[in-house]
């Protein structure tokens, strides 16, 4: 029988370890930052302008004859949130407020201190995105290590993949020394499609750089269309950022919060008698 | 302790802790000052990529919200301007002085025959929301060329009618610099949606600067006071909001 050696490889580069955890940091003050500004009109739109009677979502607090409920509406349907969203916080210390205070910086209605936050770590966000992305092009990270391979592309390849990660077996051994096909997809879908459409819709709701790029805003319907993109699409980042944490506990904690600080990842080499 | 319950109580236990950090310094004055200097960028970073005389985006007249909402004072309390209203603003007067050359005060007529814009423009509120009006109003430009602006003249201040939170500095006021005051669709807007002004919207006489959110655009203004510094005003950082914390550049 083979027997499994533990050798260290360089895993990952130092910019895009830097870039990663800088990455972190600003996307989840930036998450909590944005549900603050959020919270200051709790309803989405699409379009130009707010149709005040009809938002397509809306996270409210209601007046009932149990008491105030969090109402939570995506177009006619509607849901009790209470506790979640709209009526927040433990029972006995509820506030009106659409997303809770633990969700938010700070804690507390601020929609002023809110924005500082948001803006700052944008400027970050913006910066450290863009010294990510010109390294990932120049240094041939991209072709190297993002693009998947044709044989990676074939249909039967990624359905194999697909069923493994449902099983949470990863690859081990020589095959885990690159990305599989399913983290490809997903990185490249985060760093090139869902990251930079955060920076888009962000800078379409700013009113000075409307008059820049008069046509950019257009490309979601509007200045309420680009709010709605810009949460929805920080949604799919939350999404991103649970399985993202699912894989990475499961497939070996240690092993790979290690290999995103000092770069070094453990696999199990076959020895062959 | 079962395993689901403790990583329950970690990952509570996280999000606290980094919630109550956030918090802390948000009580910071320092830090929020720090952070806050991220405006001067946005601002530099703004007008850097932009032209000065960029037209905010105007609408047809079929976008106009039937919904137009009012914010900040719908209706003054104040006894000055109760008075003013009830006369129909028959006695209003608008002044311009401060650092100008010759400090005017014109009726609502003499308003009107000054060259005027018209313009439908979409309102931002720093709330998030949207709406899109009509506006009439007299161009700030040429006003401030009949007054002369004097060189150390930097800001115009906006000193309004309307009282917005109790105490000594409640009243509401604004100011942009002379790059915005220029601005072609920089207005005194006395008509909405070719009506008078209502009173919810400021009657009879408010700003229009587009390209900035809305708590910018003042309402019930009175007096236009051209200054070097806007520091020893109010606050001193600018605008009733912006002493609350609101950033003084106003077009993200």
């Amino acid at each position: 029988m083979a027997r499994a050696k533990r050798i260290l490889v360089q895993r990952h580069g130092p910019v895009v370890r830097v870039t990663h955890w800088i990455n972190v940091l600003a996307v989840s003050l930036l998450l909590m930052s944005g549900l603050q500004i959020f919270n200051a009109h709790p309803a989405l739109y699409w379009g130009h302008s707010s149709t005040f009677a009809e938002p397509w979502l809306a996270i409210r607090m209601v007046e009932t004859a149990d008491g105030p409920r969090g109402i939570t509406t995506i177009g006619d349907r509607f849901a009790d949130t209470t506790g979640v969203l709209g009526w927040t916080g433990f029972e006995g210390d509820r506030r009106n407020q659409a997303f809770p205070g633990w969700a938010t910086i700070p804690s507390w209605r601020d929609l002023a201190s809110g924005r500082r936050w948001h803006f700052f770590f944008a400027w970050l966000f913006v910066i450290n995105g863009a010294v990510y992305l010109a390294t990932t092009l120049i240094s041939g990270h991209l072709r190297r290590n993002l693009l998947p391979s044709r044989e990676q592309l074939r249909l039967r390849h990624v359905l194999q993949e697909i069923g493994a990660h449902a099983r949470l077996r990863f690859p081990k051994g020589e095959a885990a020394r690159t990305y599989n096909v399913l983290q490809k997809g997903s990185y490249l879908a985060v760093a090139f499609v869902l990251l930079p459409l955060m920076v888009l819709t962000g800078l379409c709701m700013s009113p000075g750089f409307n008059a820049t790029v008069p046509w950019l805003i257009d490309l979601f319907g509007g200045r309420q269309g680009a709010r709605s993109v810009h949460f929805l699409t920080a949604g799919a980042v939350v999404l991103f950022v649970v399985v993202h944490i699912v894989m990475v506990v499961a497939s070996g904690a240690w092993n790979n919060i290690r290999s995103m600080v000092t770069g070094r990842y453990a696999i199990d080499e076959e020895i062959r008698p | 302790m079962n395993r689901r319950n403790w990583l329950r109580a970690a990952g509570a236990a996280t999000i606290g802790l980094w919630v109550g950090a956030c918090d802390r310094l948000t009580r910071n004055p320092k830090f929020m000052g720090f952070i806050g200097s991220a405006e001067n960028l946005s601002r530099q970073a703004q007008r850097a990529v932009t032209n000065r005389d960029a037209l905010a985006r105007e609408f047809p007249a079929r976008m106009i919200s039937p919904d137009f909402r009012a914010n900040g004072t719908r209706s003054p309390t104040d006894a000055g301007y109760i008075a003013l209203r009830d006369a129909g603003f028959a006695g209003y007067r608008l002044v311009i002085d401060g650092l100008v050359e010759r400090p005017l005060s014109l009726s609502l007529a003499e308003l009107r025959a000054a060259p005027a814009r018209t313009q439908i423009t979409r309102h931002d509120c720093v709330e998030g929301w949207s709406s899109i009006g009509k506006w009439t109003g007299a161009r700030l430009g040429p006003l401030l060329e009949r007054a002369g602006l004097q060189p150390q003249a930097r800001y115009l201040v906006f000193h309004c009618a309307d009282t917005l939170a109790p105490g000594p500095d409640g009243r509401y006021y604004e100011s942009i610099d002379l790059v915005d005051a220029r601005h072609p669709q920089t207005i005194l807007a006395y008509d909405m949606n070719d009506a008078p002004l209502p009173v919810a919207h400021g009657a009879p006489v408010r700003l229009r600067v587009e390209r900035q959110l809305g708590y910018k655009h003042a309402k019930y203004v009175m007096r236009i006071e051209a200054v070097e510094s806007f520091a020893h005003l109010h606050g001193g950082k600018g605008g009733f909001w912006e002493d609350r914390g609101y950033e003084w550049y106003a077009g993200i």
